[in-house]
């Protein structure tokens, strides 16, 4: 058996079984990172020592019966951007680049109490500001399908890692689409929750109203299985809530007679690639095939979104990124003049250039003047487009449609040209305004064999409708086991 | 919109950035497109709605006032990551003349 | 100065809530420390971290607004204050600008008998800074967190003062509210207890007002008044130059007494607020509003009442002792150890006070225990001791609140009531003293007053002056 190819579950099922090890399994993982890893750059950091001596300890904790859940021992990545104790945190960052913190994330914590191996920290657009990991400090990510491609962002390491077999699973962050986007460009499953189900503390803030942890994995199940492993009332997070239905592995179910299922057309219109718009509505008729009703919609105010959504996202960043200041951690320039001017050598030189951008236009978006032209207008769209979801959900048990509105991009394509690069986040980001559950499955690949995704929408806290409709979508898919992607370049 | 050098100054002293002549021009025009594009806001009548600023639907999340005790080892651990540190505290540049 | 000016003042007053724990941690807000001792992720702005509001603040927030006659805000929310400095760990305070949780309120004043009404334009919730500590030998600047997140309320009140008496009057109502409610101990030296003071001139009868300044660092009711006159004549002798004054905040200096402008290009007094998202907003129900309602604890006004109809002590008494929370308790405690109300208003009024005066501290700070006062009234009561006595015991329960039984026995203090003992001191200071004698009988009553003296001097003060009279009459009658 190749051990690689092995989604988490399968991978936990043998361990417990007592077929292969938490050790065999980091060393599987060990050994695609140290084979792929120098082209690929899908880690900030790994740590094949640590690992190892935690995949030894969670054995004997699964031999003594201490750890039984169907994630023991299996080996983990997790995105930059959550803090773990006495790892570096970098938020792929150089104003972090020296950052260990003292404390673990609550979701972080949820799965190492679940008996998880972490292999190390994902690459990440700075911040989590970007959509093709290409912002990091640390050198972007590339696509393993294709070396010449992005693997979409901001979580792309995370999603290029699963993709590669550089781990089973990993953990990312979806503020504007962040999840889900890598996951449709590297042909992975990613799914966001429901804004409150997941614990933000120890997540370092981008924008703080629509950040959400969720898992990246080889299928449904495993996304399933991870978020009910991660799922937590947290104290610690105000924004937390004490979700009622919490066993999304009980949604993982062959079955969408009757489910109502409705496409928004405005999802399928003008920059649509074709061949991305031909295998959504393909795996829409699979799901009507197996008796769902499936139906186009107009939803509204789609391209409303990605102005509001900046203007959030960039407002809430200036605000949350004003802490990196080279006072209480994190990079301080060596020389300066003064207090004031140590804050603003430090913040030039630490933030890279996409940071910076959102920092001035969400600085000049809440000064004095501006805040009721663009913030509050930003808020009344927000709720408009919350509204427009909610009758959305009176008709449908889900919302269908392309992930992104292309496969992944050339490396280098979007960087000069940041409107372009937001216009990627538009089937995404209204999800994280109105605080939605998205998932993002594999349904096919371009003719240049690039991964395509589609997106299922759910209302609040209904997660297990779109996992069980993703789930029996899944089941339909002809390729079968997903192949590990391996790094190649295109001819 | 055109973005004027005042702007972008005032905007880097608010934000704390300090950016170069060429990063100036470049903010400008970055700046400037993107108000261009978020104009289209203006399209909408957001009259009589009201601003959403929380999706969520819970309120009132409290902590009791319970202290949690803290010693020189959490001292530590706060300072840890600190660029410079002096008896127990963090340094910065004097903040009074 | 040809014209007249009306001064027209509006206060910002902080208030430091008694809460144990900070407003968004559980880390002590106790005073003191080694320097970020009281700290946590939170309260240092660690990235990650998240804020999770204390309830007890939303409480007293509430009581302070309810006892002010505000309108409960009943969905209200914290916003977010953006501006860099290092005492602020985060570059951003939490704090309430768009839904405060209390708004339209006023308290009544009183001065020179005219009562008036200064409005409370509204009450917010917010973090206290951390402090800012200049280190001499490194000429740089020392961080500490100790007081970074320890809740706040800022009383924002209309601008309705016209004078330094009426904002002192202001002051100590509000003072006394807050410290009846139990919301805060309200020290101005401490800083539990601070006012920022906006004020602006304008001609007599003029219906707008003038260009204000904001004023900063006052640490006590006379630098507050010293400020006000001073920055009144700088405003009137700026616009009898026909300057005008520019609206900016300023450092009052009480030693040079003057006012600097606290200005900087790098400061642009834009704080670009916006709704804090990672708290969610509070809904305050009507039972809640009633339960903080019926919780509320007796505020002066009631207790003066209430003093007069159980106590029958004088109005003027009343006042002073309800003047302050901590001498109401002490009064009242006292009152439930068994003393006579009476003799205890008598001995807070009387000594208490002259201690006060001579110590120069507030009655807030008077530390003996009403047990102690207590002991010493019985040992008058009884007998024990005199009052003479009991004023020199007395001091030292007022310095370091000994027991009073245990410190009269111990240093021989109790009234010596043994006749025999008493009759042979008499005797012999009538014989040391025969001109005494002789004036006596040549009716020059005085003398009988230096016997009595010469008397209680070779007593050490301990003889019962009652029956000191009474032996030395009978002595002298027979001689």
């Amino acid at each position: 058996m190749d051990m690689r190819t092995m989604t988490a579950l399968e991978l936990g099922r043998k361990i417990r079984a007592g077929e292969c090890t938490a050790v065999d399994a980091v060393n599987a993982s060990l050994g695609q990172i140290s084979a792929l890893e120098q082209e690929l750059n899908c880690y900030v950091t790994v740590e094949p020592e640590k690992a190892i001596e935690r995949a030894e300890e969670v054995q004997k904790k699964i031999e003594a019966g201490e750890l039984t859940g169907p994630l023991a021992g299996v080996p983990v990545a997790i995105k930059d951007n959550m803090c773990t104790t006495g790892t570096l945190t970098s938020c792929s960052s150089k104003i972090l680049s020296n950052f260990v913190p003292t404390y673990t994330a609550t979701a972080v914590k949820r799965l190492e109490d679940a008996g998880a191996v972490i292999l190390g920290k994902t690459n990440m657009d700075e911040f989590a500001m970007g959509s093709t990991t290409e912002t990091s400090y640390y050198g972007a990510t590339k696509n393993p399908w294709n070396l010449d491609r992005v693997p979409g962002g901001s979580s792309g390491g995370s999603a290029a890692a699963v993709a590669a077999g550089e781990c089973f699973y990993a953990l990312g962050s979806d503020t504007g689409g962040s999840i889900r986007q890598p996951a449709s460009f590297c042909g992975v499953t990613g799914m966001k929750p429901t804004y409150g189900t997941v614990s933000r503390y120890g997540l370092i803030a981008y924008g703080s109203s629509l950040d959400q942890i969720g898992p990246i994995a080889r299928d449904v199940s495993d996304c399933a299985a991870i978020l009910e492993t991660i799922v937590a009332h947290d104290i610690k997070d105000s924004t937390s809530v004490d979700v009622a239905e919490t066993d999304y592995t009980s949604a993982l179910v062959d079955d969408v007679a009757g489910m109502r299922i409705g496409i928004p057309r405005d999802y399928l219109g003008d920059g649509l690639d074709p061949e991305v718009k031909a295998a959504v509505l393909a795996a829409a008729d699979e799901l009507a095939k197996k008796g769902a009703n499936v139906e186009e919609f107009d939803l509204n105010l789609v391209e409303y979104a990605i102005p509001a959504y900046y203007i959030i996202a960039s407002a809430e960043a200036s605000s949350n990124l004003s802490r990196f200041d080279g006072v209480k951690y994190g990079f301080r320039v060596p020389e300066f003049d003064g207090l004031h001017d140590m804050y603003k050598k430090t913040r030039s030189k630490g933030f890279g250039a996409e940071v910076k951008r959102r920092i001035m236009l969400g600085s000049f978006v809440l000064s004095s003047g501006y805040y009721d032209a663009y913030y509050v207008k930003a808020l009344k769209v927000k709720a408009l487009i919350k509204q427009a979801f909610d009758r959305a959900f009176e008709q449908y048990d889900v919302i269908l449609g392309p992930t992104a509105p292309t496969t992944a991009l050339k490396l280098g394509d979007n960087l000069s040209d940041p409107i372009r690069m937001y216009l990627g986040d538009i089937y995404t980001v209204s999800v994280n305004l109105a605080g939605l559950p998205g998932i993002s499955v594999p349904c096919g690949c371009s003719a240049e064999g690039l991964p395509i995704g589609v997106q299922l929408i759910g209302d609040s806290f209904q997660e297990k409708k779109i996992i069980r409709a993703a789930y029996a979508y899944e089941k339909t898919r002809t390729w079968g086991q997903p192949e590990l992607a391996e790094g190649r370049h295109s001819k | 919109m055109r973005i004027s050098d005042e702007t972008i100054d005032y905007v880097g002293i608010l934000a704390k950035l300090d950016l170069d002549e060429q990063e100036k021009e470049q903010a400008k025009t970055d700046m400037g497109n993107m108000l261009d594009y978020i104009d289209k806001l203006n399209e909408l009548d957001t009259d009589g709605v009201e601003a959403m600023s929380h999706v969520s639907p819970i309120h009132n999340v409290f902590r009791e006032d319970i202290v949690e005790e803290r010693t020189l080892d959490d001292r530590k651990k706060i300072l840890q990551n600190a660029p410079k540190q002096k008896d127990g505290c963090f340094v910065v540049p004097k903040t009074v003349e | 100065m040809s014209k007249q000016y009306e001064t027209v003042i509006g206060l910002e007053v902080h208030v430091e809530l008694a809460s144990k724990t900070k407003i968004f941690c559980g880390c002590s807000t106790e005073f003191g420390g080694e320097p970020n001792t009281h700290t946590c992720p939170v309260c240092t702005g660690m990235p990650g971290s998240l804020p999770v509001l204390n309830k007890q603040v939303v409480e007293y927030a509430i009581a302070v607004g309810l006892a002010t006659n505000c309108t409960i805000t009943q969905n209200c929310k914290f916003d977010r204050k953006n501006y860099f400095y290092p005492d602020n760990p985060q570059n951003y305070q939490i704090s309430q600008l768009y839904y405060p949780i209390c708004r339209n309120g006023g308290i009544e004043i009183e001065t020179g008998g005219i009562k008036k009404t200064i409005g409370i334009h509204e009450i917010h919730m917010e973090e206290d800074a951390g402090k800012l500590v200049h280190d001499p030998w490194e000429d740089c600047t020392l961080v500490d967190f100790n007081r970074s997140g320890v809740p706040l309320i800022e009383i924002v009140s209309e601008p309705d003062m016209r004078s330094a008496e009426e904002v002192i009057a202001y002051l100590e109502k509000l003072r006394l509210i807050i410290q009846y409610l139990g919301a805060s101990d309200c020290k101005l030296n401490e800083g539990s207890m601070r006012a920022d003071v906006n004020l602006s001139v304008r001609e007599m009868g003029a219906a707008e007002f003038g260009t204000r300044t904001e004023m900063k660092n006052l640490n006590s009711f006379k630098a507050i008044a010293r400020a006000i006159d001073g920055e009144r004549k700088r405003q009137i002798e700026l616009l009898e130059m026909g300057k005008s004054v520019i609206q900016e905040t300023r450092r009052w200096d009480d030693n040079k007494e003057y006012s600097y402008a606290m200005r900087s290009k790098e400061d642009a007094q834009d704080y670009r607020y916006f709704p804090e998202p990672d708290l969610v907003p509070i809904i305050i129900s009507d039972e809640w509003l009633e339960r903080v309602r019926a919780a509320q604890p007796e505020l002066r006004d009631e207790k003066k009442i209430r003093y007069k109809a159980e106590y029958d002590i004088p109005d003027y008494d009343i006042d002073i002792i309800t003047g302050s929370k901590h001498l109401a308790d002490l009064f009242e405690d006292t009152i439930a150890c068994g003393s006579d109300p009476k003799e205890v208003s008598n001995w807070l009024m009387g000594e208490t006070m002259k201690l006060v005066k001579e110590k120069e501290i507030e009655p807030e700070d008077i530390t003996f225990s009403p047990e102690n006062l207590a002991k010493l009234i019985a040992l008058i009561k009884e007998g024990s001791i005199n009052r003479s006595v009991a004023k020199d015991v007395f001091q030292r329960i007022f310095e370091s609140d000994i027991d009073p039984e245990s410190y009269v026995e111990e240093h021989g203090l109790k009234t010596v009531n043994d006749e025999g003992a008493l009759r042979t001191a008499i005797e012999a200071v009538v014989a040391a003293n025969p001109q005494s004698v002789e004036d006596y009988k040549g009716g020059k009553t005085k003398a009988m007053g230096f016997l009595v003296g010469q008397t209680m001097k070779a007593m050490q003060g301990k003889a019962d002056p009652g029956m000191v009279n009474r032996i030395l009459k009978e002595i002298l009658e027979q001689a």
